[in-house]
């Protein structure tokens, strides 16, 4: 089955480290991802009101873009498109009359009725390497490095696209438990990073950041990892600003999850890009001794 | 906590909008709180997500105008997954938000954000908040 890659804005741009870990390490597992052809943005948010659906003809051009390329799934990486295109291709699968809207809207397009499945990065190594492949394949185990697994909301909220149960943080665990790293106990894991309310706020005073971090440092972590570049800006990038307003304690430099992933496989220092995270995490990580050639 | 209410301030119709817009139904909450308790931003709200929903409910919406507390939502739906009643408490503030934003008002001004800001900030930030904060 054809797996076409979803990268949105973000990855291209910000979060290169993202994309380019994370692609690195799928050819690295042997699985054969395409970019979208002709992507356009995911909206970001899903639209909450019942009488709002011109905003869902962006995400749905996507999913139609995906059936036209023969893909039976799009895999994302940002949570933030990952929640998006998922919510909206529910929609497009049950919601009958909204989608007859949608698809009509669009008549220059095929018509499309939620045919292709959209999967975050994780489930698919779940689905398609496993974990204990994937512990096979890994050459430098992270050993002695305790991270912290961060979701955030949009990988969990709504049940209805959580890429695993309210509350239940395994996905993450078992990824890294095949590449060798701890994961500790985090009360934060799906707590909300502040999103994109840091647009409105001065640097330094997004509390609901600080309690991530907070709890993130009780927990005992070297790191916190992440998939969303949001949570990313407003965890790692912002912590000086977070520590100069006594916010929080200590730091717990972010990175994501895939950056990891891509240490554990060997890959070259290239693809995970630690220049474009905040300079705590190559310290750490040189510290921790996770740098070390193969 | 009292509610004074009169004819005047209350708008039955706004219950009816905010269900037009929602799809929710705010007459079945029972003010339990556990939607303020779940609120990572509660904190920073003039009114706790329970209030606005007592005020929604009883169709009291004059007294939630100029306040903060559907702008500080950041849509996480904690509240949502967790309401014992079934109300997807992030939709109603959604509504509250959209019923000033569809007069043509902004609560930001993107034109004011200053360009070095502009340069840091990630693509999703911009297109979420403009998304969630502009009309």
């Amino acid at each position: 089955m054809k797996i076409i890659y979803y990268p949105g804005c973000t990855l291209k741009y910000k979060a290169k480290n993202l994309e380019t870990s994370a692609l690195a390490s799928l050819a690295a597992l042997g699985i054969d991802v395409e970019e979208m052809d002709r992507w356009n943005c995911c909206g970001a948010v899903y639209s909450l009101a019942h009488d709002d659906l011109i905003h869902m003809v962006g995400p749905a051009r996507n999913l139609v873009r995906a059936k036209e390329q023969g893909a039976g799934k799009i895999v994302t990486l940002c949570s933030m498109c990952y929640n998006t295109l998922a919510r909206v291709n529910q929609l497009m699968k049950n919601d009958t009359e909204k989608r007859d809207t949608i698809n009509r809207f669009m008549d220059e397009e095929i018509d499309y009725f939620g045919e292709v499945e959209v999967v975050h990065y994780l489930t698919l190594i779940k689905e398609e390497v496993g974990w204990q492949a994937l512990k096979e394949k890994v050459r430098k185990p992270l050993e002695g490095l305790k991270v912290a697994s961060y979701y955030g909301c949009t990988l969990q909220r709504p049940q209805e696209v959580g890429i695993e149960p309210l509350g239940s943080f395994t996905l993450m665990k078992e990824m890294f438990d095949a590449i060798g790293a701890e994961t500790v106990p985090f009360n934060g894991a799906d707590t909300c990073c502040g999103s994109y309310q840091v647009i409105c706020e001065e640097a330094g005073d997004n509390k609901a950041a600080a309690k991530v971090v907070n709890s993130a440092a009780a927990g005992g972590a070297d790191l916190m990892a992440t998939s969303c570049p949001l949570c990313e800006f407003n965890l790692g990038k912002q912590q000086d600003e977070l520590m100069a307003k006594g916010n929080i304690s200590s730091q717990v430099p972010t990175l994501y999850f895939t950056q990891l992933l891509a240490m554990a496989l060997g890959l070259d220092a290239d693809c995970y890009r630690l220049e474009l995270n905040d300079p705590g995490v190559r310290n750490l990580l040189e510290a921790k001794n996770c740098l070390a050639a193969v | 906590m009292t509610l004074p209410m009169n004819a005047p301030k209350v708008s039955l119709q706004s219950i009816e909008k905010i269900r037009e817009l929602s799809g929710e139904n705010v007459k079945v909450c029972m003010q339990c709180g556990t939607c303020t308790s779940a609120c990572p931003m509660s904190d920073e709200m003039d009114f706790f997500p329970r209030k606005v929903m007592h005020y929604s409910q009883f169709g009291l919406l004059q007294n939630l105008e100029n306040i903060n507390s559907y702008w500080k939502c950041a849509s996480c739906h904690s509240c949502t997954v967790r309401c014992p009643r079934g109300i997807d408490i992030a939709k109603v503030m959604e509504a509250l938000r959209l019923l000033v934003l569809r007069t043509s008002t902004n609560y930001i001004e993107p034109s004011r954000i200053p360009a070095e800001k502009l340069k840091e900030y990630p693509g999703i930030m911009m297109v979420a908040g403009f998304r969630k904060l502009t009309s």
